[in-house]
């Protein structure tokens, strides 16, 4: 039992170990900023690594916590993120003064997100669910001197309140109806009762407002763009797809019963959300507001996979995030290499870049290219895979909107690419130094946005663990 | 020979040409690329005569296959009829043709080749695949290096047509996948292999809902009427280079996709909607050719007259006779070299003269004699004198519409020729006012064709004579292919 305990908790407890490691170097204050980065770096690295070896499935305290191979690769590919936001942001982070605070932050909102898509009961959900959300909201605050960054974390610390307030409420209609609250149990006892389908609604609303789904979406523009960039990354890339991963094996394990009153709601949903972000999406100025947008397009996008409730829509779904992690972390990368040096953050601002940081620009391309599903790019093969498992349900009506959404999502990315490449502008964005760390992440970003979608054995791979 | 290497030529080409240092080593790369293309093209091509001359009765011949995406039954599955041949042909005469006329492109070279030659690399993916995902992959590969040459390096108000060409073609590849998904979900069978499809029968209520679908998304590519209207922005503000590889290549994707995918794997929504395919192409016919009547520019006459002449095209495919597919693919490949050719001299005209409009310029052939003789032969192409490919390829499709004893057919192909007469009109009208009467002042000084523009003119010139003069041997090639696809559809 011990051993099996240490082998299966493996991935929490590597992170907690270096959660406290950070926090002993912080009480020692003996090293520099840059020192202390490096060491994360390849903390984390090594996080990343170690991940692929000693996956064993399992369930630990009575069926609270299991894991898997497609757990243990789904908890990879945030560890993946991680990293890569370690090394994109170095520059933000190097002029921190309480830099590893925020990381101990981060740390510990991914670890709620590790027990989280490892819950095996709803209470441990439920703790899950707040251990990766509190943290979050202390890091939008982490420019302390901005108002805005505030203002962010007020409104993320009470949008999140009272999603979990609807969350519990959705857990005790689930305790009230069934008597049981285990992952396990529960598939037997629902029987899409009406008090049941209230139940989901409940707990589905609070998926949705982590997700930021269409009417649940309103915190996410104004969090996103009051944060600091590493915040809005982490966000809009790490939560979005521990959330999705767990929503997922929700609604597959646990309510398939009742697949047929959630299919309706997801794609009801799936078409709202896809629709409303990409029009907000049109219009932004502001960097930031503009991928929080786009990126609840894209969550609609998810959903569409989703939908189809089989193995092919899980592996889609697995796969579109993998390759999601790439192409938004590239495009915040970017923009956060463009900020952190000119403060600029406005699309205006980037015309004619491509003369002065050809490097950015194709970067940028790719990864907006990528997240418009254009081929080769990794995330055409995305984007693809969802829509043809949502497809497998029949219901063409719902794929023609999804695939008509790609050419409106076109025409905003389209909009960054015409002021990057096309745009005449007499004082561009000067020549940019950008961090070798910085630089040396947008290149794996780059690579796994063109090989992720080429190399068709990393599909097989997602799919021989599902 | 292997199909692959048709890929991996330009795909390696594009990779050197990102290595290269200055301006002079992009353009000799792009330029040996081009040449290995030309001729691996007709290598292909005799190689796949050869073939056939030994009896090898194979729908396709060279057929390569490799796993891709093994769950979803997708496989790199590669292979060539004689409609796939021509096609390629095509491909790398305009290829060649039009590395050759960017020679003078200064503004961020390097780019503008790997773009190129990026297209190309879509194109010939595209004309080879024989499975429909992979099919979707390289047609949506051809869009972007399309916007990039448009936005970048194109003139007049470049930004909104590059937007209105992306946004339109990609409009029209969310029909094809999504008509692409219902075939694939239509069986038992998931599968997006063209040649295993073909012996499903595909249930028609889904052949009835796909086959609009699929011929709607890929004539966007080919100027269907009315979505025809990114063709006149699209092609006047594209660079020299552009226009040719999106007239001469790209809208030959659509045409390809419409007869290879649409017809060939949903014949009885192919017969349904028959009418309604003649009826859109014959106003494009005559729609193309009358707005092309009140054009001053001469971009502008060429991209309306390929609306028109492009009508051609779906007009052979709705007729569904054998004869007017073989002539519709023969249109094809005629109207890619013809148009290819007039946009490259309406670019060498532009460069020298800096302008387009006509009647800013008279008396050329006075100081540009090669040049402007080239533009006459490529006019009179245009307007289907015998012994040039343009009369040779019309003439096919006339023929094979006119076998359809019923009424409604046969006035459609009466108003169909009549849009000769007004090419004619046009065509007569734009290259003599250019051409004859007095020197504009001011243009005393030009010079004539350099030697790349020579040879660019020379080899889609051979050509447009090849067709012209000896068009027996495009008609069988393409011959045994179309008479597949009618097979399939019967009578």
């Amino acid at each position: 039992m011990p051993n099996e305990f240490f082998i299966l908790m493996k991935p929490e407890l590597v992170l907690t170990g270096i959660i406290f490691l950070l926090l002993f170097i912080k009480l020692g204050k003996g090293l520099k900023n840059d020192t202390l980065l490096l060491l994360i770096q390849v903390l984390l690295l090594l996080n990343f690594i170690g991940g692929f070896f000693f996956n064993k499935e399992g369930v630990l305290f009575d069926g609270m916590y299991q894991t898997s191979a497609l757990i243990a690769l789904q908890k990879n590919i945030l560890s993946l993120a991680v990293y890569l936001i370690s090394l994109l942001f170095a520059d933000w982070f190097k002029k921190q003064e309480h830099m590893p605070e925020f990381f101990v932050l981060m740390l510990s909102a991914m670890l709620g997100m590790f027990f989280l898509i490892s819950s095996g009961n709803l209470l441990m959900f439920f703790l899950a669910l707040e251990l990766a959300t509190i943290p979050v909201a202390a890091m939008a605050n982490f420019d302390l001197d901005k108002k805005r960054s505030s203002e962010a974390a007020m409104k993320m610390i009470l949008s999140s309140a009272f999603s979990s307030g609807i969350l519990l409420f959705g857990i005790s209609l689930v305790y009230g109806s069934t008597g049981s609250i285990s992952f396990a149990e529960l598939p037997g006892l629902l029987n899409g009762s009406p008090l049941q389908i209230l139940a989901l609604v409940f707990l589905f609303s609070a998926f949705a407002f982590k997700l930021s789904i269409v009417p649940f979406h309103l915190w996410t523009a104004d969090v996103y763009e009051g944060s600091p960039m590493a915040t809005t990354a982490f966000l809009s890339v790490i939560s979005k797809g521990a959330v999705a991963f767990i929503f997922m094996a929700t609604l597959y394990k646990v309510f398939q019963p009742m697949h047929e009153v959630w299919y309706n709601m997801v794609m009801i949903l799936s078409i709202a959300t896809m629709v409303i972000g990409n029009l907000f999406a049109l219009r932004q100025q502001n960097i930031k507001r503009f991928l929080a947008f786009s990126s609840i397009a894209q969550v609609g996008f998810i959903l569409v996979g989703l939908s189809s409730n089989s193995i092919e829509g899980t592996t889609s779904v697995v796969y579109f995030i993998l390759i999601y992690v790439f192409s938004n972390l590239a495009a915040f990368g970017v923009a956060a290499a463009i900020a952190s040096n000119t403060g600029k953050e406005n699309i205006d601002d980037y015309k004619g870049l491509y003369r002065t940081n050809p490097f950015l620009s194709w970067v940028l391309a790719l990864a907006l290219f990528s997240l418009a599903g254009i081929p080769p790019t990794a995330g055409f093969f995305g984007k693809l895979f969802l829509l043809t498992a949502g497809a497998s349900k029949g219901s063409f009506l719902f794929i023609t909107i999804a695939a008509l959404n790609m050419i409106i999502s076109l025409y905003y990315y389209l909009r960054v690419i015409r002021a990057v490449f096309m745009d005449q502008n007499d004082e561009p964005i000067e020549k940019i130094r950008i961090e070798p760390s910085a630089k040396f992440a947008l290149m794996i970003c780059g690579a796994g946005i063109i090989l992720v979608g080429l190399l068709s054995w990393i599909y097989d791979y997602i799919q021989n663990l599902v | 020979m292997n199909l692959s290497l048709l890929i991996l030529l330009p795909l390696l080409t594009a990779i050197v040409i990102l290595l290269m240092r200055n301006a002079a080593q992009v353009k000799w790369v792009a330029l040996a690329g081009a040449a290995v293309q030309f001729v691996a093209a007709f290598v292909l091509l005799f190689q796949f005569n050869h073939q056939r001359a030994l009896g090898d009765k194979a729908q396709m011949l060279f057929e390569t296959q490799y796993n891709w995406f093994p769950s979803w039954n997708i496989s790199f599955h590669l292979g060539v009829d004689g409609i796939s041949v021509a096609m390629i042909l095509l491909t790398a005469f305009v290829v060649i043709a039009g590395v050759l006329v960017s020679w003078n492109v200064t503004k961020m070279t390097k780019e503008f080749y790997f773009l190129l030659i990026l297209l190309s690399l879509g194109a010939y993916g595209f004309f080879i695949s024989l499975d429909l995902f992979i099919l979707f992959f390289f047609l949506e590969i051809a869009v972007i290096p399309k916007y990039l040459l448009i936005g970048i390096w194109g003139s007049g108000k470049k930004e909104y047509s590059a937007n209105k060409l992306a946004l339109m073609l990609m409009g029209g590849s969310a029909l094809v996948l999504v008509g692409l998904l219902g075939i694939y979900f239509s069986g038992t069978e998931h599968s997006f292999d063209l040649m295993r499809l073909s012996q499903l029968n595909i249930p028609v209520s889904v052949q009835m809902i796909c086959f609009p679908l699929l011929f709607v998304g890929f004539g966007v590519f080919t100027a269907l009427f009315p979505f025809h209207t990114w063709v006149p922005d699209g092609h006047s503000s594209a660079p020299t280079a552009g226009s040719m590889f999106l007239a001469g290549i790209s809208m030959k994707l659509g045409g390809y996709g419409c007869l290879r995918v649409a017809t060939y794997l949903l014949p009885e929504g192919a017969k349904e909607y028959a009418t309604i395919v003649i009826v859109l192409s014959v106003i494009a016919i005559l729609y193309g050719a009358f707005a092309t009547m009140m054009q001053k520019d001469l971009k502008y006459i060429n991209a309306y007259s390929s609306v028109s002449h492009c009508g051609f095209v779906l007009l052979g495919i709705g007729m569904l006779t054998k004869t007017s597919m073989t002539g519709a693919v023969m249109q094809m490949v005629s109207h890619g070299l013809m148009t290819a050719l007039f946009f490259a001299v309406i670019g060498m005209i532009y460069e020298r003269t800096h302008t387009r409009q006509v009647n800013e310029m008279s008396g050329l052939l006075k100081r540009m004699p090669f040049i402007i003789s080239v533009l006459f032969i490529v006019g009179l192409c245009s307007l289907g004198l015998p012994g040039l490919s343009g009369f040779v390829a019309e003439m096919t499709v006339f023929v094979g519409s006119w076998e359809h004893p019923d009424t409604f057919r046969r006035v459609a192909t009466i108003l169909a020729t009549l849009s000769i007469v007004v090419t004619a009109v046009y065509i007569l009208r734009a290259v003599t006012k250019t051409s004859m009467g007095p020197l504009t002042t001011g243009f005393e000084k030009l010079t004539d064709a350099t030697w790349n523009e020579k040879l660019a003119a020379v080899i889609l010139l051979a050509g447009i004579l090849a067709i012209g003069l000896a068009p027996f041997w495009l008609n069988d090639l393409v011959g045994p292919g179309a008479e597949i696809i009618m097979n399939k559809i019967g009578k």
